[in-house]
């Protein structure tokens, strides 16, 4: 035997398994791992620095680029923001519009996570699956905002408009032949709410699929249960939040406890796990997006019941119509101001925290009265999680080290900011 | 809401007397200044004594306070800023403490008391250059590696003073002075009190 058995072993960042730019830095006894040491900071854009030099409307599309793969709710937790200060009102058919949309991301979310973990960990067949289903899910994003990933849909006070009357359509061409273009247009004739409703309804079978594919799966269980334990005590300690907390055993949902937009209007469960490993932790987010759903399908038929305006009417805060800004002065001036120099927010500070999909999301703002923030602080769930790596990989094997990962849901848009 | 953390601020004024510098309730969040000497047995305090249990560090940020309201700020420069959450009881608190000295600002750190604080403090002394005493290992996390200043106090202009590019008659990758003028398209505005109150037509 070799008199030295210790080495270090330097992990990423350009690793597939590392969801991003992780360099991790291994201290190895054999292969048991003795120290992590994430070193983050690869993808950092200094977002809060650039808030403070962009008015409160700008800095919008920069909370899409934090945790790129659940856009809306970022959006959503800066707006919460902003309204705070501004105490100001979002109409209620706005609210359930942005709580659709957070559900609709927290599937998104889950979809990809699911996917790229079990992926990570040597099931090639779920990344298929599940990108199959986020297809349907960003064709309404698409339809909503234009856009499929980076939405820029939510507005401090409201959405940016209602929701589309019809969904965009497949075309004829060298890639899509008639007869597969009018299969594909099929649930795409009607309005977004019905192509979403005809979407849960097809959901919980996608879903089951996944559970044959994983849930019972020896290999799937071997590498997951008893992997990356976390008491509740240590849970709490460690700051976890969301599906990280709920695995360790402690019912805690903002939704339920703190409810936001239209939250405590809708019926809905919170998934908790026991045992506080990866196992538990996949159990939970699974859950989730059945639970997802079910908002959904009640956000679906609230919205089809009642139409209203979606912004605020506050035209220091909301643009007005452009029918309106042609034959009233008043109008043209709110415009005029607001695009030239923006929203001015009181002085003060806020905390807004919302059920992120990986965590709780907050945005906190210190305002001196400017038309830009003078302080905005992220606070972002993997950045908590990810500072557990040591902790949790302590005393596991190096492949285990991926299997953690993989189930904190880091996303370095996010921690990195 | 706003009940439960009137409450809460009569506990804290009930149990911790003067050592409260100021107790503000806006906006339906609870903020408490207390001095550095002080903060640390402050937050002791609020996490173990149960009427308080305070059992999770949600957020610590720093904050450069030198150009407030373009001048208008009359206090010490730097602070750190606490989230506490309790799960116990549902509640929040925002814990502000200024650190005494402008050129070497230096807090106490917390990271006995809470594990989280650890990335929370290496970030705002990476971004911020405060000193958290007593915490163990204090490096950057978000800058590059070998990077000079504080980029996130206001006076580190936005374009940063360094730029990276590959340079081939060296054959490897320098660092030179920035190239890009700064431009700002939206100047930013103090308005007065009364200014574009959303509650004024």
């Amino acid at each position: 035997m070799a008199d030295i058995r210790n080495y270090t072993l330097n992990f990423g960042p350009q690793h597939p398994a590392a969801h991003g730019v992780l360099r991790l830095v291994l201290e190895m006894d054999g292969e048991v791992v003795q120290r992590a040491d994430p070193h983050i900071g690869l993808l950092h854009r200094a977002t809060e620095k650039l808030a403070e030099t962009r008015t409160w409307v700008q800095s919008v599309p920069y909370m899409d680029r934090l945790d790129y793969v659940s856009t809306m709710c970022n959006e959503h937790a800066y707006c919460l923001g902003v309204e705070k200060l501004l105490q100001i009102e979002v109409p209620e058919r706005g609210k359930y519009i942005r709580t659709m949309f957070d559900e609709v991301t927290r599937i998104l979310n889950h979809l990809l996570w699911i996917g790229c973990h079990a992926l990570d960990v040597g099931a090639m067949t779920m990344a298929l699956y599940t990108f199959r289903e986020r297809e349907d899910l960003m064709d309404a994003y698409e339809a909503v905002c234009g856009a499929r990933l980076h939405a820029a849909y939510y507005r401090p006070g409201g959405v940016y408009r209602d929701l589309p009357d019809r969904m965009p359509q497949y075309r004829e061409s060298t890639w899509t032949s008639a007869k597969k273009a009018k299969d594909l247009n099929d649930n795409r004739s009607g309005s977004l709410l019905d192509f979403l409703e005809d979407f849960t309804e097809r959901f919980p079978k996608y879903h089951a699929e996944y559970h044959t594919l994983l849930t019972d799966n020896r290999i799937w269980k071997q590498r997951l249960v008893n992997v990356g334990i976390v008491s509740p005590e240590r849970a709490m300690q460690l700051g976890f939040t969301g599906a990280m907390l709920r695995g360790s055993g402690i019912a805690w949902d903002l939704r339920k406890k703190q409810p936001y937009a239209a939250y405590d209007k809708v019926d809905f469960d919170v998934p908790v796990g026991v045992s506080g490993d990866s196992y538990d932790r996949y159990l939970v987010r699974m859950e989730e997006m059945l639970q997802s759903n079910r908002i959904i399908k009640q956000c679906i038929a609230w919205l089809r019941a009642n139409p209203g305006p979606v912004i605020t009417d506050n035209h220091k805060v909301a643009p007005p119509d452009r029918e309106s800004m042609k034959s009233n002065m008043e109008e043209l001036i709110h415009h005029f101001k607001l695009f030239t120099e923006g929203i001015h927010v009181p002085p003060g500070e806020a905390y807004a925290a919302i059920e992120h999909p990986k965590g709780e999301f907050g945005i906190y703002f210190i305002s001196d009265g400017a038309n830009k923030p003078y302080r905005m602080k992220i606070r972002a769930p993997g950045f908590a999680h990810l500072a557990a790596m040591d902790e949790m990989a302590n005393g596991h094997m190096l492949a285990d080290v991926v299997t953690i990962i993989g189930s904190q849901d880091v996303v370095f848009g996010e921690i990195d900011r | 809401m706003s009940a439960k953390l009137e409450a809460l601020s009569q506990k804290m004024q009930d149990r911790f007397g003067d050592k409260i510098a100021s107790s503000k309730l806006a906006l339906g969040e609870l903020t408490v200044e207390v001095a550095a000497a002080d903060y640390r047995e402050f937050m002791q305090a609020l996490r173990d004594e149960p009427e308080f249990s305070f059992e999770e560090l949600i957020d610590l940020c720093g904050v450069d306070y030198s150009t407030w309201g373009d001048g208008a700020w009359q206090g010490k420069r730097f602070a750190a800023v606490v989230h506490l959450l309790s799960i116990a009881h549902n509640v929040r608190l925002r814990v502000r403490v200024y650190a005494d000295s402008d050129e070497f600002p230096a807090v106490d750190s917390v990271t006995a008391l809470w594990t989280s604080a650890n990335w929370f403090e290496r970030e705002a002394f990476d971004l911020y250059g405060i000193a958290f005493v007593g915490h163990e290992d204090l490096r950057r996390i978000l800058t590059d590696y070998g990077f000079i200043g504080h980029p996130f106090r206001k006076d580190f202009p936005i374009s940063g003073h360094v730029e990276m590019r590959y340079d081939p008659d060296q054959g490897r990758v320098i660092y030179q002075p920035v190239t890009i003028e700064p431009r700002e398209n939206t100047p930013r505005i103090v308005r007065e009190d009364t200014y574009g109150d959303p509650s004024h037509g």
